[in-house]
């Protein structure tokens, strides 16, 4: 049984990471070829740092995933407390239900349904380009704030209301109770929130595909437009370098996690 | 005792505009597109198209293959993740880990690669030719697709149902097994039934963005595996017709809803036979 196991789960792994692997192999290859392996070179990494288009393109995503993992964390934190602060039960299952709406539906339907709004609104303001960055931001920062908020509440759950008690009846203001006691015990489902809004907009190919304007384009949808052709292994060579880094981050991520849970465990 | 609220209901004012705007409308504009023609007059063309043979067909085969790619993710995943619990805390930790990188790769790259395996001058071919036998066609079928969609889509499986395995109690299993259960009964009895949330969000997670796909079908598929991704997304971007690709997106919808609440009926019969 032990012996299956191991081997079952081997299995699996080899099935996850043989196209990573291809990957990875082609992108050293010294042949435009990506399925005959002809020698190592590191052509198409130099290649790579001298295409415009590829470093544009990959400023654009981290601008984007940047202001839109900020705005979303901002507009969804405020709206956990708020949410969580509501009296009424059935205001506060309407907007987890909304909430819940770009989650559930398929990214092709939330990127159309955005893109019509913004074609409408663009048709009755007679703008001639109604897709831009701005509505590419506006769609990104949509679809990102649910999981903010759905990584916030369970902290303020968690919460221990004799706290922010506690802190009114030592004289602090509402205000100052609650940057003083409430925003540190959920900043952590806060920071949790912005780290995965910003991967999520990084990765987004579908919603950004139907809400960009012409002039400005991210990488996933380069990576679309590379792809419709041939490609040569310079994408490989992004993809591996992509690869690398969120390998290193996550490595990074998991040894600083281990040490503050023995710290912890010490105190 | 009063009780003291955390804080004030107004900061949410923001995003409860928000949502209105940009996620309410959209749908409504939605409907409104589904339901008028180019020049804004109330028609039902759009939908009456739909309901012809090909739009139909199209359909049908896209939860078919939806449908196909899920079951086969889930028959995978639940024995990898059974598996997974019976490992050590630091093999599980590191083994949850490597389920989650590939879901930061690209899914167009990953879905790219695969199609490098598999096609005409790909590497399967290139290696069977070497060793001196014929070509296979892989691409451009239904089973390259439906690859496409396990592959991409096997981690949000593997996950759920991993979480809801590891948080079941011990003492149930060893209760079962006190009572005469064997091995196979605790499992179907006890560990499948306690399971069954876990799997129910793998299914979803899988199925939902396996229906509504483009980029795999138009990879692995070629021409002649469209699914219904393809042609909302050829509305939209080659023939112009928001309106015919508004109303099928809004039946897209709908069928996604009716599938996933037979799906919800199926999974909360207790004795629903799901797997085994």
């Amino acid at each position: 049984m032990k012996i299956i196991s191991k081997i079952y789960i081997a299995l699996i792994m080899v099935f996850l990471y043989a196209p990573i692997l291809v990957m990875v192999l082609f992108s050293f290859n010294s042949s435009p070829s990506t399925s005959v392996f002809e020698g190592f070179s590191l052509h198409w990494y130099t290649e790579l740092f001298s295409n415009s288009t590829v470093l544009t393109a990959l400023g654009n995503t981290l601008i984007l995933a940047f202001s839109s993992a900020l705005f979303a964390t901002v507009i969804g934190s405020s709206a956990a407390v708020g949410i969580f602060s509501y009296k009424r039960r059935w205001t506060k299952s309407a907007i987890m239900s909304v909430t819940n709406i770009p989650m559930m539906n398929p990214d092709i339907v939330t990127g159309i349904s955005m893109m019509l709004l913004f074609v409408f609104f663009g048709k009755m303001l007679a703008m001639r380009n109604s897709l831009s960055f701005f509505t590419l931001l506006i769609a990104h920062v949509t679809f990102n704030i649910p999981y903010v908020i759905l990584s916030v509440m369970p902290k303020l759950g968690q919460l221990d209301r004799h706290l922010s008690e506690a802190a009114l009846d030592l004289g602090c203001t509402p205000f100052k109770a609650f940057f003083k006691v409430i925003l540190p015990s959920i900043s952590s489902g806060i920071v949790i929130g912005f780290i995965m809004s910003f991967t999520l907009s990084l990765d987004d190919f579908v919603i950004s595909y139907f809400t960009t304007g012409l002039d400005f384009q991210t990488l996933p949808l380069l990576i679309y437009s590379m792809t419709k052709r041939r490609v040569t292994p310079d994408m490989y060579a992004l993809s591996t370098l992509m690869f690398l880094t969120i390998l290193i981050l996550l490595i990074l991520f998991n040894f600083a996690q281990s040490r503050a849970n023995r710290k912890k465990a010490k105190t | 005792m009063k009780k003291v609220s955390i804080g004030n209901p107004h900061v949410a004012t923001p995003y409860v505009i928000w949502s209105v705007i940009f996620i309410v409308v959209p749908l409504l504009m939605v409907a409104y597109y589904s339901f008028t023609d180019a020049n804004g007059s109330f028609t039902f063309e759009n939908i009456s198209t739909i309901f012809q043979f090909n739009y139909l067909r199209i359909f049908g085969e896209s939860i078919l293959y939806a449908f196909v790619a899920t079951a086969i993710t889930l028959v995978i995943s639940y024995p990898l993740a059974y598996f997974m619990t019976k490992t050590s805390l630091s093999t599980q930790a590191t083994l949850m880990l490597l389920v989650m990188l590939p879901m930061w790769m690209n899914l167009l790259i990953r879905t790219y690669s695969i199609s490098n395996i598999l096609e005409r001058n790909g590497i399967i071919n290139t290696a069977l030719d070497m060793l001196g036998f014929e070509k296979v066609q892989l691409i451009n079928t239904p089973g390259a697709v439906i690859l496409g969609m396990v592959y991409n889509f096997i981690p949000y499986m593997i996950l759920p149902i991993y979480s809801v395995l590891s948080k079941i109690d011990n003492r149930l299993i060893e209760a079962s097994s006190d009572l005469g259960a064997n091995g196979l009964v605790t499992l179907r009895r006890v560990i499948l039934p306690l399971s069954m949330p876990g799997a129910v969000s793998g299914i979803t997670m899988v199925f939902v963005p396996s229906v509504s796909t483009f980029y795999i079908s138009q990879k692995l598929g070629g021409i002649h595996n469209e699914l219904i991704g393809d042609v909302i997304e050829q509305q939209f971007k080659l023939n112009n017709n928001y309106n015919l690709g508004a109303s099928l997106s809004l039946v897209l919808m709908v069928m996604i809803i009716i599938s996933l609440a037979i799906m919800n009926r199926f999974a909360s019969d207790d004795d629903g036979g799901v797997i085994v």
